[in-house]
């Protein structure tokens, strides 16, 4: 794990400090909402619909049981008692009062915490593979350079006035959990034919009211030269973006609007003159970033015991069945624990959840916890022997739903539950459905679905990669949810299609049943997941499915 | 014909809480729905936003919201975003609902 050197500290100390004096100036009236607006945006604090939200950065979605320990404190004492994970890897605070930020900005930073660059149009929290640095999959760990991403992107005085906000993510696996194709900037770490570290680079992919799947920009850029390319990518978006309309500013549209190739050019002029200049960071900082990322010492013990509770435990079976990932030292596993228990809101935790992972992440995890981009928290270092111990504590905890994966571990944004953008509610949609699902014992049965849920057009809930994707609107009046279909999250990322008209919220429950009954009727074999058959067969039978006949020629 | 005028309340966040608030015929503002001041022409909803935007140091982001009123003139928002404003979230018993 990272830690701040002074720099940082000192850093982050200030600006909560700048913060409580222009919360004091908002309150005695010196500073309009309009000259606070941004001030407060920069620190992630949003205004939404019942209360103020503070969003906070969880860098690259790690953290030790320390900074846990402390973000349940913060839920503790200035909320109420929970928070909300995202898929940006970060962590919202719905009811936080005004007078009270400037304590909890004190607080984070106490844990080399802050919220800045959760908002306004500066590169946000870069994110990452959920499994970094504990994947068996992986080539390299992402997390030093996204570290380096991050100092470099923090605060950094050019790039806090880009046309639109700026989002990077990078996976250090060819088995891509970071979405990276949905990002501004997309990085994939891969060796070149001579064995030399680098990355393969995507821009201008994004979701939201224009979803574009992130186009190749690079084939392999040597490790190196990785900030004075990305400068090179900034300075021809922050020249050329376009500022004229909001909803045509993000570099996916100049991507699109100029062609990758003069995009390329254009990026490869600028990197060549910014790397003549460019100061790198030192070997120092570089060893003393890769020091903090080191594998773990992995401990030697026998696994018996986890074979026997293999055989003899079924629920603890289905848990690593379903939960647990492979690690790449044989004898360690990687638990996802679940954030989606069933009839629950997906993403949230307790402060008393938050408090007992943060204890198993330092007892066995080896003092780390991740934060995945699908609402989940991971241990990521566990022991195979110490799987029944923690399993038992998870289950205690009522955090041991071993649905990772399948219908019910839904994507849901907070939706106009909370969110002051929302056009429809997420929360419910997503509790209706993962409840049915799993009342009917049809989960498993079901398998490998990401289903995927946008409160509004700004896609947070990722709707357009869902393998069934639902997004919600208002029409006439009422919530509406439109459905997509087909759309994939890795590295063949794809767009989901609109099926059709959009559902009202009763219409929509029956509308998923017709959808996976279809499904289940023709798949091939049960090992066919819903994307495998949508993709053999194509989009009619499950159009068909949700517009029968019979409603059709109500309709009309 | 010209369209019928659709009632109207001034609403906004409160700056402090960020709880949702009603302005009030005494030009104070309520946490309940039930205390606004209702405009019944576009020239009154028009005065009293411009009298609520006058309070910048205690509220954010006053606008005008639609109301229906019911045979007691009792008012209730129209639209479904203001419900869930003047009711709280849906996934836990917070905010307004608490209160009612």
């Amino acid at each position: 794990m990272y830690q701040y050197n002074q720099f940082d500290k000192h850093f982050v100390a200030n600006r909560a400090k700048q913060f409580r004096s222009q919360v004091m100036r908002r309150l005695d009236g010196s500073l309009s909402e309009e000259e606070f607006r941004p001030l407060r945006l920069m620190n992630g604090l949003y205004l939404q619909l019942h209360a103020y939200m503070l969003r906070v950065a969880i860098p690259y979605g790690s953290l030790n049981s320390k900074q846990m320990h402390q973000l349940a404190y913060i839920a503790n004492k200035y909320d109420k008692d929970y928070a909300h994970f995202t898929t940006r890897q970060n962590i919202q605070y719905n009811w936080p009062k005004l007078k009270d930020v400037p304590d909890i900005l004190d607080d984070l930073a106490k844990v080399d915490m802050h919220a800045i660059q959760t908002s306004g149009n500066c590169i946000r929290n870069v994110t990452s593979d959920h499994f970094a640095g504990a994947s068996i999959d992986e080539i390299a760990d992402p997390r030093p350079s996204a570290e380096l991403l991050r100092q470099y992107s923090t605060d950094h005085p050019q790039f806090q006035f880009l046309p639109r906000k700026f989002k990077i993510a990078i996976s250090g696996s060819p088995n891509d959990r970071a979405v990276i194709k949905s990002h501004d900037i997309g990085l994939l770490m891969k060796y070149d034919e001579s064995g030399n570290l680098g990355y393969e680079i995507y821009i201008g992919g994004g979701l939201g009211r224009s979803p574009f799947v992130g186009k190749l920009l690079k084939g392999f850029l040597p490790k190196a030269d990785l900030l004075p390319y990305i400068e090179g990518i900034m300075v021809v978006y922050n020249l050329n973006g376009r500022r004229d309309n909001k909803y045509k500013a993000r570099i996916k549209i100049l991507v699109h609007e100029n062609g990758i190739e003069k995009i390329k050019q254009e990026v490869e002029e600028n990197f060549l003159i910014q790397k003549q200049n460019f100061k790198q960071p030192s070997d120092k900082l570089i060893s003393a970033i890769n020091e903090r990322f080191k594998l773990p010492d992995f401990k030697q013990a026998n696994i018996d015991n986890y074979k026997i509770e293999l055989k003899q435990n079924a629920q603890f079976s289905n848990f690593i069945k379903n939960n647990i990932s492979e690690h790449k030292n044989k004898d360690y596993s990687i638990i996802s624990v679940s954030l989606k228990n069933i009839g629950e809101t997906p993403g949230d935790a307790t402060s008393k959840q938050m408090q007992i992972l943060a204890n198993l992440a330092k007892q066995y995890s080896h003092d780390e916890l991740r934060i995945s981009h699908e609402q989940n928290i991971i241990l990521p270092h566990v022991h195979k022997s110490d799987l029944p111990k923690v399993f038992k504590e998870l289950q205690k905890a009522n955090l041991a739903t071993n649905n990772i994966g399948l219908i019910s571990d839904i994507i849901a944004c907070p939706g106009m539950d909370y969110c002051s953008l929302a056009t429809a509610r997420s929360i419910p949609i997503a509790k209706q459905i993962a409840k049915h699902f799993n009342e009917l014992n049809l989960e498993e049965e079901i398998g490998q679905l990401k289903l995927k849920i946008s409160g509004c057009i700004n896609a947070c809930g990722h709707h357009h990669v869902g393998h069934i994707g639902i997004l919600g609107l208002e029409k006439q009046g009422k919530e509406s949810y439109q459905i997509t279909l087909g759309g994939e999250e890795n590295l063949s990322m794809n767009i989901g299609k609109r099926a059709g008209p959009g559902f009202s919220s009763d219409e929509l429950l029956p509308a998923i049943k017709r959808l996976i009954e279809a499904y289940l009727s023709l798949r091939q074999n049960p090992d066919e997941s819903f994307l495998a058959s949508y993709k053999r067969l194509g989009e009619k039978p499950f159009i068909n499915a949700l517009y029968p006949k019979e409603e059709k020629a109500n309709v009309a | 014909m010209a369209r019928k005028f659709i009632e109207k309340i001034v609403t906004a966040n409160d700056l402090l809480q960020g709880d949702v608030i009603y302005f009030t015929k005494d030009n104070i503002w309520s946490r309940n729905h039930q205390d606004a001041i209702i405009a019944h022409t576009i020239e009154q909803a028009n005065e009293l936003l411009e009298k609520a935007e006058q309070q910048q140091d205690r509220i954010v982001g006053a606008y005008l919201s639609d109301v229906f009123l019911d045979e007691a003139q009792i008012a209730s928002p129209l639209h479904f975003r203001e419900i869930f404003r003047a009711r709280g979230p849906s996934n836990y018993f917070h905010g307004k609902q608490t209160n009612i």
